[in-house]
């Protein structure tokens, strides 16, 4: 088992406010992890700090090498990121913005190349937004959005997806539908894909593995039915659940009433 | 899917090359004074007052025009995409206050300090323009590290500290003109106005040196511009070094604008309306979108100033008047027009 990602003691500090303390954690090439907490736990930061666009104190291995040296263009052909937000002030087109993903495989000069256009081509294909290529980005609506920022994510050609709460602002059938896609690069491409998560019951449906961050620190790391305990649930979130197998016996899920508190 | 290819990209710039060309030959011939065309072909190189008031009134102004314009339009596009920001301009981000107080301080300090070009036969090279250059680069760091806070530039702050800069640096320029004696301040004042009253062809050939170094540098980052326009984090995931590129934005932007400021002042309204108009044209790729502005804001420039010249003739009003006349209510529009779309979202 090859490590995509091996980080040893991280912090990260924003002048007096600690965000992150002492994190170590490895993840193997084709993984597929999801980083759990409550709000401020440190989540979009640890994010930031593995791909190199946030420093941070420790130690990072790409594939065995320190991050350190790599340069951005590099990075950007190891690492693609679909950030929780992503605000676009100019009017650019869908096919525009995927292109963008292509910028590390030509010249800050050159147009785009037929291998360029193919990749970008066959991502939006792949998330479903290849009818969308020539309107522009701000006239979509969240969930088209955020298929058209993981088409971008792909054209760079990754071999770690990292996503900040990609079903954050989604309803239902467009949540399902991220997260099977998530699924399917991982098993057909064999993409290793590190999320961060809100929504517990659907980390533990799509997700193998589940770390569940706590001020600044690990607190689980380990498959849904070790992670998601009423124990852990309460220490971490400071809220009783109960917690129930689902049919196969293996997937835990969450039941949250007011009444439980008590 | 529609994308940005080799035709586009021609189609587009040879057509408004085409279009300054004639706007320069249109530019040059027209004017308060009637020139006859036949004569000056007829006698090219015999002296003849027709001739005279063409290639040296007339055509070093539209020359003049045509890089001050594109210059300007240039830098508001590339100054729009570091701060992502469609509204920004090089007078908000205290750029042009700091080449003003720049080339005054030049002006002051080392009036005489001209440079001869070939023993005085082609006339003289004059420091100012490098003294705004220098100004406009430091104001640009100084607003620039006001800005930076945990290693990521606000583009909000950018804004607000540049704009706040430009009046305290307005405030000493003034100061300045006060102490020193009338016939200096008058000079000052003179030069603070600006115009794009006739130059040597000299100085005009320097002017454009600057601008087109300028202009290559920025055209040459054409898809990193893109990028910055997504934020400074998303450009670095896709590859951007963006210290680097905002280094060489501010570098690169500031030679333009103080190579501008020392000739003609800040006109206002290019850098803002072009860059706007342009994009609703030919769209957001700066690989386009820059040429195409820089050609745009030339033909633009040149004919608001045939306008400022023709007006009133014989006398002349000042450039910026018209562009801000014509510039102002477009702009509202433009503001307007896009208020109500994001409304409609």
């Amino acid at each position: 088992m090859t490590l995509a990602i091996e980080c040893r003691k991280l912090s990260f500090a924003y002048r007096d406010r600690a965000v992150l303390f002492g994190i170590s954690l490895s993840v193997a090439r084709g993984e597929m992890v999801g980083i759990l907490g409550p709000n401020g736990s440190g989540k979009t930061t640890l994010l930031k700090i593995l791909s190199g666009i946030q420093g941070g104190r420790g130690e990072i291995k790409l594939s065995g090498k320190d991050i350190a040296c790599y340069g951005r263009r590099s990075l950007s052909k190891i690492f693609a990121i679909v950030p929780q937000e992503n605000r676009v002030n100019f009017p650019y087109t869908v096919a525009e913005i995927v292109l963008m993903g292509r910028a590390s495989y030509h010249s800050a000069f050159a147009l785009e190349g037929k291998e360029d256009l193919d990749v970008a081509h066959a991502s939006m294909e792949l998330t479903d937004s290849l009818f969308l290529s020539d309107r522009y980005l701000h006239e979509l609506s969240g969930g088209e959005k955020q298929r058209v920022m993981i088409a971008r994510a792909l054209a760079q050609q990754p071999e770690i997806l990292l996503l900040d709460e990609p079903s954050a602002f989604l309803d239902l059938k467009h949540q399902i539908q991220i997260f099977e896609l998530l699924l399917r690069l991982n098993s057909e491409r064999g993409l290793t894909i590190v999320a961060a998560l809100h929504d517990l019951n659907l980390a533990a449906l799509f997700f193998p593995r589940l770390i569940i961050l706590d001020k600044g620190k690990i607190h689980r790391d380990g498959s849904p039915a070790d992670v998601l305990t009423e124990r852990t649930i309460e220490e971490v979130y400071d809220i009783r659940v109960r917690i129930e197998r689902d049919l196969s016996g293996e997937t835990p899920r969450l039941f949250i009433s007011p009444w439980l508190k008590q | 899917m529609k994308v940005l290819d080799r035709r586009k990209m021609i189609w587009v710039n040879g057509v408004l090359l085409a279009l300054l060309a004639l706007s320069v030959v249109g530019c040059t011939l027209f004017g308060p004074v009637h020139v006859d065309l036949a004569n000056v072909l007829n006698n090219l190189f015999s002296a003849n007052p027709d001739a005279e008031i063409l290639f040296r009134a007339r055509l070093p102004r539209v020359l003049l025009g045509v890089a001050i314009g594109g210059g300007m339009a240039a830098c508001g596009v590339v100054l729009q995409a570091l701060l992502g920001n469609p509204l920004a301009c090089p007078q908000m981000l205290g750029v042009s206050g700091g080449a003003s107080l720049g080339g005054i301080l030049g002006l002051i300090f080392f009036p005489y300090w001209l440079v001869p070009i070939g023993g005085g036969v082609f006339g003289e090279v004059s420091w100012v323009p490098l003294a705004a250059f220098l100004g406009a680069l430091m104001s640009m760091v100084l607003v620039y590290r006001f800005s930076l806070f945990h290693g990521r530039l606000h583009p909000y702050h950018l804004l607000l500290s540049g704009v706040i800069f430009n009046s305290f640096i307005a405030s000493v320029i003034m100061f300045l003109n006060s102490i020193v004696d009338f016939y200096q301040a008058q000079g000052l004042l003179f030069w603070l106005m600006g115009s794009l009253s006739t130059r040597a062809y000299m100085t005009v050939a320097f002017i454009w040196a600057y601008i087109i170094c300028g202009f290559l540098w920025l055209w040459a980052k054409g898809v990193s511009l893109n990028l910055i326009t997504l934020g400074e984090e998303t450009a670095m995931q896709l590859g951007v070094e963006t210290k680097a590129l905002q280094r060489q934005i501010f570098v690169a932007s500031s030679l333009m604008i103080g190579a501008m400021v020392s000739v003609s002042g800040m006109i206002g309204f290019v850098g803002l309306m072009i860059p706007h108009v342009m994009r609703l044209m030919v769209g957001s790729d700066h690989r386009l979108l820059l040429p195409a502005s820089f050609l745009a804001g030339g033909i633009f420039l040149c004919w608001a100033d045939t306008v400022a010249r023709v007006l009133l003739a014989p006398a002349e009003l000042p450039v910026g008047i018209i562009t801000a006349f014509f510039g102002g209510p477009f702009f509202l529009f433009l503001l307007y027009r896009e208020g109500r779309r994001k409304l409609a979202l």
